[in-house]
């Protein structure tokens, strides 16, 4: 059965990623969309798009039909999930095999197999996998609990089963803490959830998190692509993975290989898929679950394998033999993942939203980057806030991760809230840098996550960036004299102001032109020389020197004390220009700042049905009463201004419910008199 | 449009090395020193009492105010600067703040009053100064915008003012009948004649709770008519917007006066109706720096004016006119950040054929609307038998008549010595050159004062021999020094300037920039040479 066109029923970064090797592969590729997505690089990227629906998943993504209907109407004969939405519906599956189509992936049969959490655990243990041992059973006595506990090996978890947030559970490190733990774990659990049925399993303490990806053709072989470890989670959810994991040795890898693969063929599975795996600080492992379709992680293991998955699903689908053996498969060099979200680490990583004001990261040796995004991508609410994976190979795993945190320090991304910042510190955090990783890294050495600082003088130097960049474009737009210095003055008294708006502090910054591209500015107490090498938007190259204050409490100005002068240093950055905001992304930090308007708007505030005194004057009559309805004209009150009677008059017709001033009252002009609650 | 891009670089000799190159930059940098005291005498206004006063009313000084009316990164050259200084009952900067700058993209004449000056009050050279800008104004076609907040007439001093100064309301609508409005910001009194200020532009804008505009206030209606009445309701700004119509605009504070002025800028829709500069052009091939250097501190030894040249227009570049006749006035072409310009340069005194060359090349320059550039350093006409006989006079005229009669503008920079009738054959003051500058070094009068105190000597010692007496060669001594002390004070730029003989004395270094902006703004206003002059006796 043969393949030339493949429908991605998916988006963004995987839908590329799908295309990519598509189209090495000399096939063509079909998108389809929704609404919302029309204008993403994917739905370029494919040689054929078709929108599917409106915005939300379930009227685009998730309607099989309308996927089904966009595969005949561009003739492609295969389909490739990608990742969520309909990845691991058996039912999709079905649908596509029934409708003549090739599905790229797993049978639908062990996609159902592996989809029952239940039914996992059960063919795994079948197949001699270790599982977490545990008790769920229906005798609930104290005593019950306590044998099972003894049998399941200390420590072990005591959790409610109606529970979560952690209400109800209570770890018991040996038989001596057992039934103190199990009796104040039921009255917890009691209290909390009014059910005091208890399951108890082995406490696993710092676990990681390590998955084995396999490949398996449909003639009966197998092999697995090695391990990923992918231990920092939050939410429960990965953010940074890697390959391989550093508490693999190639035995414990050979031996977590066969357990996966032992999995695999216990529900005879074809495609690609990943077996996932707990290990605890003793090197025990145990089976999680099985994931039936490509991983969001599966380019760190094709960094350190050099084999494409996505090929191979393919080669798969259309009945090919793996070539690839297990003796051949070893580790070469590390691959280090981090999964940027448009997310708010200061605020428990809730998604974030907004347009895309830039997305630029700079060039370097072993970067891969798998994004759907682009400068001016609308970041919606509907979808993964994914934006991006950024992945970096090196000869090892510091090497790897070295790279990634240059991508990521040079990285301009501006627009909307991103855990770029906080990617970089866990890259950093010297727990990481050990390899000290357990699914619990985040919420130990990161309980509460704060931007990276910048450098001392850091924020001033990036606020003069936005400045000469603002100034380079006013002096490329001048059309009267452009050659003449910028902001001259013959009898020069006030430097040219601006400031700037950044995480709730202003930022004063005055500056003078001392030639067409060299400045002097100072930026609150902090006085730099500035000179633009080169700005084509958005890069920046500069030279700055930082004038330390002149020694001596002398306030005079160019007197005698002399002003301390840095060495020039070099620098680029990336300035970005939205309405008023700026965007600044440089080696020192990026930063987002706020121009102040010069002239800030002034608007009347003007209250809804209010009728004001026109002028100052004296209030000499009222002609209505709260409660009484006014045709628009009616006369309202009667001042007297400038000696002169002025009747305000009602601009809408209504209903007059209040009136603020009394006979003989003054008044100020704009002053509300009445109010009238317009009809309808 | 003419190019200069393709004129002979001038050669340089200038230097900075040398021994007299040297003494001059010193001298220059100490005269520099005192205007800038002078200067900073200006930008101080009323002084800290005053400026702190105004401040913590909420009010923005007057110079903050015309900064943020202006574009961000232009361009503003203050004009009169020194106006009153040194003179006794006046402030340096006579009240106000002056200059051409840019507002919303256009060049326009901006006065700030400034009320920290004896609340902004209006004397004499008040008068005099807002009569030279008025006459910019009108001159190059640039509109006004003026930013008021002034006590008015100085009473005191009323007889010096009153009469002259309703000149001001005619040329201001005058001004507006040739199409070139005023804009007037009002952000606190403007009363009594001060009223027709805003009366009588063509936008007017008031601060909310600031602006106070009314023929008399109340103390003086209670005393006419015996009527009482507060502020607001005899002049205030929402009154004048609402009521009155006096004011078109209300705005809501200062930031808000300015940013409306600038509304009003943006929609008058301002073509220049000049000829567009060169878009592209060189910047000179030499050093302003060494212009320091080259001009005279001691007047008597001469420079060779092309060394200013070289350090002024673009390129360095010039097509010299006539180079080998009438040597002691340079004359040719350049341009200066992209205009053409036809200079005038003085190289020593006027002899017949170098008035005849200026005359004639001021011809060749209107038949071609070519703007005038002068760079005077005069002694004067050369005088003497031959030089009569020559007919000295009759040429003179002709380059009088010449300059009289040119009809492109002109700027005028004062690069040394100003005597005798030299002054108005290089376009000094009174022949209203669109814009006139001196440097520090420069002397303006008559004759010298050494000249004066000789001429002295001769008349003293003719006297005494008429008489038959002795001279008292002590008491005469002393009087020509007196004279000469007096003579040269009264020449000096410090006090030609607070006499309005120019419009600022410049840092020589920023001559390119200062001739660049008074060339542009002259070019706001058509630029058309004429074919008509008066009689040339031949």
């Amino acid at each position: 059965m043969g393949v030339s066109r493949i429908l991605v029923a998916n988006r963004g970064e995987i839908a590329q990623r799908i295309f990519r090797t598509a189209h090495e592969m000399g096939m063509g590729t079909v998108a389809v969309y929704s609404e919302a997505d029309r204008g993403l690089p994917f739905v370029r990227e494919a040689e054929q798009a078709v929108c599917i629906g409106p915005a939300p998943a379930s009227e685009s993504y998730l309607r099989v039909e309308a996927i089904l209907a966009a595969a005949r109407a561009t003739g492609a004969d295969a389909v490739h999930p990608g990742f969520g939405f309909l990845a691991e519906n058996a039912d999709f599956a079905r649908a596509c095999e029934a409708a003549g189509l090739t599905f790229i992936g797993p049978s639908a049969d062990a996609i159902a197999r592996m989809g029952s959490k239940r039914e996992a655990k059960r063919l795994a243990e079948a197949a001699g996998v270790p599982v977490i041992p545990g008790y769920a059973g229906d005798d609930q006595s104290t005593e019950a609990l306590s044998r099972a506990a003894l049998t399941i090996g200390f420590p072990v978890l005591i959790k409610a089963s109606a529970g979560g947030g952690g209400k109800g559970m209570r770890v018991a490190l040996a038989e001596a803490e057992l039934s103190h733990a199990i009796e104040g774990a039921k009255r917890e659990a009691a209290s909390a959830f009014g059910d005091d049925s208890l399951l108890i399993e082995r406490y696993i303490s710092a676990p990681r998190h390590v998955e084995i990806q396999i490949l398996a053709d449909t003639h009966g072989n197998l092999v697995h692509l090695l391990e990923r470890e992918c231990s920092i989670q939050r939410r429960h959810q990965k953010v940074i993975e890697e390959a391989p994991s550093v508490a693999l040795d190639a035995a414990l890898r050979a031996r977590m290989g066969e357990a996966a693969l032992a999995v695999a063929k216990s529900v005879s599975y074809t495609s690609a898929g990943t077996v996932e795996f707990i290990l605890d600080e003793q090197k025990n492992f145990y089976f999680l679950e099985v994931n039936t379709r490509l991983q969001v992680e599966h380019p760190v293991t094709e960094a350190i394998t050099g084999v494409d998955i996505v090929r191979e699903q393919i080669r798969i689908a259309l009945g090919e033999r793996l070539e690839l053996t297990q003796g051949e498969l070893v580790p070469r060099g590390a691959a280090i993942e981090c999964r940027l979200y448009a997310e708010d680490p200061g605020q428990g990583f809730l998604p974030t939203t907004g347009r895309l004001c830039d997305f630029w990261l700079p060039e370097q040796p072993g970067l891969r980057v798998d994004s759907g995004v682009e400068a001016g991508t609308e970041v919606s609410i509907h979808y993964d806030p994914m934006l991006a994976k950024i992945i970096t190979w090196g000869a090892d795993r510091e090497e790897a991760r070295r790279r990634l945190v240059r991508v990521l320090s040079a990285a301009s991304v501006h627009g909307v809230v991103t855990n770029l910042d906080f990617l970089r510190q866990v890259l950093e955090h010297e727990a990481f840098i050990a390899g000290r990783l357990s699914t619990g890294f985040i919420a130990e050495h990161f309980p509460a996550p704060a931007p990276s600082a910048l450098p001392e003088g850091g924020l001033e130097e990036l606020a003069c960036a936005a400045l000469a960049c603002d100034f380079e474009a006013r002096r490329a737009e001048r059309a009267l004299l452009p050659g003449l210095t910028p902001g001259f003055r013959n009898n020069p008294s006030a430097p040219q102001r601006t400031s700037y708006q950044h995480q709730g502090a202003t930022l004063m910054v005055s500056y003078r032109a001392e030639s067409a591209r060299r400045l002097t500015i100072t930026v609150g107490e902090r006085t730099f020389g500035f000179e633009v090498l080169s700005w084509r938007p958005p890069e920046l190259s500069y030279e700055v020197t930082t004038e330390g204050a002149p020694t001596g409490g002398g306030a005079q100005t160019g007197g005698s004390a002399p002003v301390r002068r840095s060495a020039p240093i070099r620098r680029s950055a990336r300035v970005v220009r939205d309405g008023e905001r700026w965007f600044v992304s440089s080696p020192l930090g990026g930063v987002t700042l706020t121009e102040l308007p010069r002239f800030p708007e002034q608007q009347a505030q003007v209250e809804p049905g209010a009728e004001s005194a026109p002028m100052p004057g004296r209030v000499v009559q009222l002609l209505a009463q709260v409660g009484s309805s006014v045709e628009v004209g009616a006369p309202l009150v009667v001042l007297e201004a400038m000696k002169m009677e002025h009747t305000v008059r009602a601009s809408s017709s209504g209903e007059l419910t209040e009136v603020r001033v009394a006979v003989g009252d003054q008044v100020e002009g704009g002053d509300v008199l009445v109010v009238v609650r317009p009809s309808e | 449009m003419q190019s200069a891009q393709g004129y002979p670089v001038l050669p340089s000799r200038v230097s900075s090395r040398d021994e007299e190159h040297q003494k001059n930059r010193e001298a220059n940098l100490e005269s520099l020193a005192q205007v800038e005291v002078a200067l900073a005498k200006a930008r101080a206004g009323g002084g800290p009492k005053y400026t702190e006063r105004h401040v913590a009313a909420g009010k923005l000084l007057p110079r903050e105010r015309v900064e943020l009316l202006l574009d961000r990164d232009s361009h503003f050259l203050e004009l009169c600067a020194l106006a009153g200084h040194d003179i006794s009952g006046h402030t340096t900067g006579a009240s106000s703040i002056s200059g051409v700058g840019v507002v919303s993209g256009v060049e326009c004449l901006v006065s700030a009053s400034d009320a920290t000056v004896k609340g902004g009050a209006v004397n004499e050279y008040g008068v005099l100064k807002s009569q030279r800008l008025g006459e910019i104004a009108a001159q190059n076609r640039l509109p006004a915008i003026n930013l008021v907040e002034s006590a008015g007439a100085d009473l005191p001093n009323q007889h010096k003012i009153f009469v002259p100064g309703g000149r001001g309301f005619r040329e201001l609508t005058r001004r507006s009948k040739e199409r070139v409005p005023t804009v007037c910001l009002v952000f606190g009194s403007s009363t009594a004649g001060g009223a027709y200020i805003p009366g009588m532009s063509d936008y007017t804008v008031m601060v909310k709770r600031q602006a106070q505009v009314y023929l008399a206030g109340p103390p003086l209606v209670k005393m006419a008519t015996g009527e009482d009445a507060d502020h607001e309701e005899l002049g205030g700004a929402e009154m004048h917007s609402k009521v009155s119509g006096v004011s078109d605009y209300l705005a809501e504070d200062e930031r808000d006066a300015l940013r409306i002025g600038r509304e009003i800028i943006a929609h008058l829709g301002w073509k220049k109706l000049g000829p567009a500069p060169a878009s592209s052009f060189e910047a000179p091939r030499y050093d302003a720096e060494e212009l320091l250097g080259i001009a005279s501190a001691d007047l008597r030894v001469p420079f060779d004016p092309r060394e200013v040249i070289a350090r002024v227009v673009d390129g360095s570049r010039f097509s010299e006119f006539k180079p080998s006749y009438g040597s002691t006035l340079v004359t040719g072409w350049a341009s200066v950040h992209g205009y053409p310009v036809g200079i005038l340069a003085n190289h020593g005194v006027l002899f017949s054929d170098s008035a005849n060359k200026g005359a004639q090349f001021i011809q060749l320059c209107n038949q071609t609307d070519t703007p005038l550039l002068f760079l005077q350093n005069i002694s004067g006409f050369m005088v003497g038998k031959r030089y009569e006989q020559e007919g000295i006079i009759k040429n003179g005229a002709k380059l009088i008549n010449a300059v009289s009669n040119s009809t492109v503008p002109a700027v005028t920079i004062m690069t040394g010595m100003s005597y005798g009738a030299g002054n108005y054959a290089m376009c000094g003051r009174a022949y209203e050159p669109r814009f006139l500058f001196s440097w520090p070094n420069h002397r303006i009068a008559v004759m010298g004062g050494k000249q004066l105190a000789g001429v002295l000597d001769i008349i003293q010692r003719g006297a005494a021999a008429k008489r038959g007496t002795e001279v008292d060669e002590q008491h005469l001594e002393m009087m020509k020094k007196m004279l000469e002390l007096q003579i040269e004070s009264e020449s000096s730029p410090l006090f030609a300037s607070a006499h309005l003989w120019d419009d600022g004395v410049i840092d020589p270094r920023h001559t390119r920039e200062v001739v660049a902006i008074s060339l542009s703004a002259a070019h706001s206003a058509r630029v058309e040479g004429t074919t008509s002059w008066g009689v040339f006796r031949h």
